[in-house]
């Protein structure tokens, strides 16, 4: 499945895209919680696959990563949960540069594909450093999302806009990954910019927690990524459906919008 | 636009998300044109001379070089303002925060050195400071963090990870790339993305350039070898840049335990290329170190480039030998030297009398910083 069409499909549906996210390995159980969030109306799923310095990453998901990670979860422990696991929707690995750069780039987009996963986020690896990964990972199939941040200038973005596949990726405010209480000014604004650069789907994320911010952010983007606001429960204990129930509330934000 | 591509063989580059390029490209633009202008590099020297107290000596080991068959000279970072090389980036740094026009001046640090240089450029150019410490590095370097505060900066203990240099870097790129446009992120070493390691290498020569024209007065010509400790790599970077060109070999000396160069494979962290402790999937491993300042599993990309070209050769000691040598040192010249570059002197006392260090060899070693600073953490040790 092409993560790309696929959202270009719904999208032409009218519908809103939910993007939920879940740390590969977080718990046991973490594949139950990924089908969870696709019964709870998830259009893609992003797969964060640890790293032991995420240094883009606030508090939710550093300690998402540490816990994943001292529990033994490695890339390929991660990737043999998926095998097999047909969640039904696309999903969307999301990493630092570092294991793809050990791994080796070709080895690292196979291993990709043959778990299922049709894309991927390296969000250290900026325009001018990820030429080579977007070709070796296309050979394979997989579609390399960029990202672009609210002080990208117009130039920049129509490049990231032109070479994204997947979706582009709005990085809604200036800062780290995780749940703030008030939704930033500058992911409105960055989400127009993207839509006036681009056909190609645009889904904004860091800091978009609630239904409500959801469903204020889907009102000028493609759709959401929520990822912060979904672990933070999991690490404290939160089962499987009661998660899937959050993605749900999100969902139901993102249909009001489109049906509004 | 540029002097430099960023990359030091197949090392270096940028590797950044996309909310701290623009910061790095206005950085990269402000730094080759500062560099180039005579008016910055006249303000530069004129701090570095009348605030810094350079030139820093040069200056002979009698009794040690009698005990080691060798003649050994320091070059006396440790008599700089704040006591270690760390000054000479900072003020760089510093003037070039002001050209950008930025209020806020925030740092990392592992030993604290890097940390009270930061806060005291801050100091003297009215600048907001926050330094970022590893809560281990808080606890063994309490005198530092003291001497932060007093000069006013903010100091944050940084408690993810392994609480270390490196995961000090990492809570101040979180801090930068959610300040960017009104703070600059004065990294203290070699490491980051481009232009840092050039930028820093560049700040620091005058270590090298200093020392090559004292050691051609005390000589009449080049040292035999010429030795720096490496964490990151900043004195080293900045003394090696005034030898490149030489006959002198190059010896950069690590921690055992933080041996970059010497155990480490090619990997990303921190915005560059590197050579990286680290484990078969890519985890950064953690690096572990008696000396807070060379903590760090990277190292600059330079010196990963240097290796891998042969221009430097790369060695380690552990933290037995590096404690001796600064009891040696002290003893015998009266000189207290930090445990960073201990390391420089304790393969220096290894090596002399071998076929690396023959007897009547000429030696300039770098000594980075003084070693007040440890004195509570040996004392620990007796």
């Amino acid at each position: 499945m092409q993560l790309e069409a696929r959202l270009r499909e719904l999208r032409s549906q009218g519908r809103k895209l939910l993007v939920p996210y879940v740390t590969g390995g977080i718990r046991d159980d973490w594949v139950d919680i990924a089908r969870a969030m696709v019964d709870g109306g998830a259009d893609a799923l992003e797969i964060g696959i640890p790293f032991s310095d995420p240094a883009m990453d606030g508090p939710t998901i550093q300690e998402a990563s540490a816990v994943a990670l001292a529990r033994g979860t490695t890339p390929a422990s991660v990737f043999a949960d998926l095998r097999g696991a047909d969640l039904g929707v696309p999903l969307v690995a999301m990493t630092y540069y570092n294991l793809v750069f050990r791994a080796g780039h070709q080895r690292f987009a196979e291993a990709l594909a043959s778990s299922g996963i049709c894309a991927a986020i390296v969000p250290d690896l900026c325009l001018e450093e990820s030429r080579e990964w977007e070709a070796e990972a296309a050979q394979a199939n997989i579609e390399t999302v960029l990202l672009a941040a609210p002080v990208t200038p117009d130039d920049r973005m129509a490049a990231i806009c032109e070479r994204s596949r997947g979706f582009v990726y709005g990085v809604g405010l200036m800062g780290v990954t995780g749940a703030r209480p008030e939704l930033a000014a500058s992911t409105a604004e960055l989400a127009t910019r993207l839509k006036a650069h681009t056909d190609r789907p645009v889904l904004m994320g860091f800091g978009i927690s609630t239904p409500d911010q959801a469903a204020e952010v889907a009102a000028s983007a493609d759709g959401v990524i929520v990822a912060s606001a979904l672990m933070r429960p999991v690490l404290d204990g939160a089962s499987s459906e009661s998660v899937g129930a959050l993605v749900q509330q999100l969902r139901s934000g993102l249909d009001q919008t489109t049906t509004g | 636009m540029s002097e430099h591509s960023g990359r030091f063989g197949d090392f270096g580059g940028r590797y950044v998300p996309e909310a701290l390029v623009p910061a790095c490209a206005e950085l990269e633009k402000a730094f080759s044109e500062a560099w180039q202008a005579p008016e910055f590099r006249a303000e530069l020297d004129g701090l570095l001379r009348t605030y810094a107290g350079r030139p820093t000596e040069l200056t002979e080991c009698p009794r040690l070089s009698e005990e080691l068959g060798i003649r050994l000279l320091l070059k006396r970072e440790d008599l700089t303002h704040t006591g270690s090389h760390k000054i000479n980036n900072v003020l760089g740094q510093a003037l070039l925060t002001r050209t950008m026009g930025k209020p806020r001046f925030i740092a990392e640090t592992g030993a604290g050195q890097h940390g009270v240089a930061a806060a005291t450029a801050a100091a003297r150019f009215g600048l907001e400071c926050v330094v970022y410490m590893g809560e281990v590095d808080v606890e063994r370097q309490e005198l530092n963090v003291f001497r932060m505060r007093l000069l006013g900066a903010e100091v944050r203990p940084v408690s993810s990870g392994s609480r270390t240099l490196k995961d000090a870097i990492n809570e101040a790129l979180r801090d930068w790339v959610a300040s960017v446009e009104s703070t600059h992120y004065c990294i203290g070493s070699v490491v980051g993305p481009h232009p840092y390691p050039w930028m820093v290498r560049e700040l620091q020569r005058v270590v090298g350039d200093e020392a090559r024209g004292q050691a051609r007065d005390l000589l009449g010509g080049d040292p035999d070898v010429v030795v720096a400790c490496v964490g990151g790599g900043s004195n080293a970077a900045g003394t090696f840049a005034g030898f490149l060109d030489t006959d002198a070999r190059l010896v950069g000396v690590e921690a055992e335990g933080g041996a970059a160069v010497g155990r480490g494979v090619p990997g990303v962290v921190h915005g560059s290329k590197s050579l990286l402790l680290q484990d078969e999937e890519g985890q950064i491993a953690e690096a572990h170190s008696i000396s807070a300042g060379l903590d760090y599993p990277g190292v600059g990309p330079e010196h990963a480039h240097w290796a891998a070209s042969d221009a430097v050769r790369y060695v380690s000691v552990g933290d037995d030998a590096v404690v001796s040598a600064v009891r040696r040192l002290a003893r015998t010249e009266g000189i207290l030297a930090a445990l960073e570059p201990a390391h420089a002197l304790a393969w220096i006392i290894a090596a002399s009398g071998t076929d690396e260090l023959p007897a009547g060899s000429t030696v300039v070693m770098t000594l980075s910083g003084r070693g007040d600073k440890d004195v509570a953490h040996l004392i620990g040790l007796e």
